[in-house]
């Protein structure tokens, strides 16, 4: 775009102003010239400096995946994929397998979404669809309040108000009332630090992120898309679920897989309520483990080089999913954004 | 909806077929009608259930931790298990230095890429750049802190203010930078243009006229990154570490509000407990403050240049 060209007043670049206004351009003296080359050296310099900002960006991206796979190489190297699949984790002698974490991520982040979804859905939908113009701002402002509250302060106030309503309540509802504690998802005692929790919290930290993206998705679909259904026929509601929905629906899909990306990786909130135990369970109210949760949870009292490595081989395995996640969860989004321009 | 009357006219003997017909749309109208409703109220619901756990967090908040707030609080050091009081004063300070570290880095580098994606918009580079600050952004800040422990603490042999803030600092550089690109954006080009017509070179013309109108904006950003930053924990662990002392020493480990919540919380002591409550309403505090600085920094400057 900056040719050498471009650096002298660029006149081409004001259409709309008229040509008796422009300026007559002073012959070309020695001046004028000293002039250019200043200015297109300035530009050179500042399209030099920017640059390296930007690229700085991919560069900080390769360079925290090379450092992490660094840090977890000895314990890569000794266990191979062998890893991902075993259960065992023990610091004395040496084993260790990230299989009980892996699952703990997977159940707690899905547990997560099946929560949040439709509650921020139904956000994202009230705020595009139904809600007056003043109450917009407003209700907007409180759900994104919602991702500014500090994980740890979820996980404060998960251990200290949402662990005990659990236990005496929401537990033993499911497993007594419902009669559901015969069935393998809801078997053994109910402690309170347990799957249910991590997801339950999890799910209170994503609505957020999968309404804002919902919400901005939901927004940018036409409004001819929407006066079209209901011109012909269509109540409101069967206007938001047969034409701007499915406008938007790919859009959706990438804000709720950013949430999961988000649920993959929290840490303190779920670290504080899943219940730390290195074990695989169907059953909800048992403790679990997830891969950031363990690093967080035995960093400090790692000892052995191999221990901290498994810890690093954690956050490696960690690095991978989200990474995958997140690029599957921009693109769906980014798809959305270039059609609706 | 006129279309029965028309069609009876045509086959005169079919009424009985049609008056059913009119029946049933009548009745699937009235059913579409109310399930219309329904979804109303369902969406209705939704989303005022999404919203209370906003309420009942921060009400117990204030319930349990302004209680323990004085200033002792802001001025002490905690006190050992079993004397009562105490504060919380080396974390605050120490999460403002933090802070302040993790600005120093995010924030120059984010908006210099910011600069870079919105004059060069549409070329390859920028368009990976942008994908990838946006992959960046949703990265687990614990894989950020696991960066920073292989890549400053283990070199340098000892955790350090210094490293926990570059790690913050670099949770911001995306934030920022996408921001700043956006507010650099919706600067008029006519701005720009009046700047290059008048003989401005483009560097000048990016920094003195584009960058300083989409100033209030970046601003802004910067404060949202910052407010976002401000309650990371889990990079701490592996940085800053904690400190039961006060400290300012950028090569030395330092306490931080959000790190020393989490060892209060998960300790079994209650005078630890009620100082996590009322750290935590500290903190939140503090995140509050910043955004709604940042939200009237964009309202009462860029809104009204904008118009």
């Amino acid at each position: 775009m900056i040719g050498p060209g471009m650096a002298d007043g660029a006149p081409g670049l004001a259409p709309s102003a008229s040509p008796s206004s422009l300026p007559l351009t002073p012959g070309p003296t020695a001046a004028h010239a000293v002039s250019i080359a200043g200015r297109s050296l300035g530009d050179r310099i500042f399209r030099v400096v920017t640059t390296a900002f930007a690229i700085s960006i991919p560069l900080l991206l390769v360079l925290i995946a090379l450092e992490v796979v660094v840090a977890a190489w000895p314990a890569l190297a000794r266990f191979g994929f062998g890893f991902l699949t075993s259960s065992a984790w023990d610091p004395v002698r040496g084993e260790f397998g990230a299989a009980p974490m892996i699952f703990g991520t997977v159940v707690s982040s899905v547990l997560a979404l099946v929560i949040a979804t439709p509650f921020a859905l139904g956000v994202a939908i009230f705020l595009s669809e139904y809600a007056p113009r003043w109450l917009r701002q407003p209700v907007a402002f409180l759900v994104d309040l919602l991702a500014a509250i500090p994980s740890v302060v979820y996980g404060l106030w998960g251990v200290f108000v949402l662990l005990p309503i659990l236990r005496e309540d929401v537990m033993p509802f499911f497993a007594t009332t419902l009669r559901l504690g015969n069935t393998p998802f809801f078997s053994g005692p109910a402690y309170g630090p347990s799957m249910l929790a991590g997801g339950v919290i999890l799910s209170i930290m994503i609505v957020p992120y999968i309404s804002a993206v919902s919400r901005e998705v939901l927004m940018a679909v036409p409004r001819s898309q929407r006066e079209a259904a209901l011109a012909l026929g269509a109540t409101k509601w069967e206007t938001i679920r047969d034409a701007v929905v499915p406008y938007a629906r790919s859009g959706i899909v990438g804000g709720v897989i950013l949430g999961l990306g988000r649920a993959l990786g929290e840490t303190m909130a779920v670290t504080m309520l899943i219940g730390n135990r290195h074990e695989i369970s169907a059953s909800l109210l048992a403790p679990g483990y997830t891969l950031a949760s363990v690093i967080a949870n035995e960093f400090a009292e790692a000892t052995t080089e191999l221990h901290l490595a498994a810890l690093m081989a954690c956050g490696a395995v960690l690095l991978g999913v989200t990474l995958i996640v997140n690029v599957i969860a921009r693109w769906l989004v980014w798809q959305v954004g270039r059609d609706a321009r | 909806m006129t279309s029965p009357r028309a069609v009876q006219a045509r086959r005169p003997r079919n009424t009985g077929s049609q008056r059913a017909a009119a029946d049933r749309t009548a009745r699937s109208l009235r059913r579409r009608r109310a399930s219309n409703g329904v979804m109303r109220v369902v969406v209705y619901i939704a989303a005022l259930i999404a919203t209370l756990p906003l309420v009942f967090i921060l009400g117990h908040l204030l319930k349990e931790g302004a209680s323990s707030i004085n200033l002792d609080f802001f001025t002490e050091l905690p006190k050992p298990v079993g004397e009562s009081g105490g504060g919380m004063g080396n974390a605050i300070v120490g999460t403002l230095l933090l802070l302040g570290i993790a600005s120093a880095l995010g924030i120059p580098i984010g908006v210099g890429a910011g600069m870079y994606l919105a004059e060069n918009k549409g070329t390859k580079l920028s368009n990976v750049v942008r994908f990838l600050a946006d992959v960046l952004n949703g990265l687990p800040s614990i894989v950020m802190g696991i960066f920073a422990w292989q890549f400053l603490v283990r070199p340098m042999g000892q955790f350090s203010a210094l490293s926990g803030g570059l790690a913050l600092g670099a949770m911001m550089i995306p934030l920022v930078t996408r921001t700043t690109e956006e507010m650099i954006r919706i600067v008029p080009s006519s701005l720009r243009e009046a700047a290059l017509a008048l003989g401005y070179a483009r560097w000048r013309t990016s920094l003195t006229v584009v960058l300083r109108t989409a100033l209030p904006g970046i601003v802004t950003g910067a404060l949202v990154a910052t407010a976002r930053i401000a309650g990371e924990t889990a990079p701490l662990i592996f940085t800053a570490f904690g400190n039961q002392f006060w400290s300012v020493a950028l090569d030395q480990p330092i306490a931080a509000l959000p790190h020393q919540i989490y060892n209060f919380a998960i300790s079994p002591y209650e005078d630890w407990h009620r100082l996590a409550w009322a750290g935590s309403l500290v903190l939140i505090t503090l995140i509050l403050v910043i955004s709604l600085i940042a939200r009237f920094a964009t309202r009462s400057k860029f809104g009204a240049a904008n118009d």
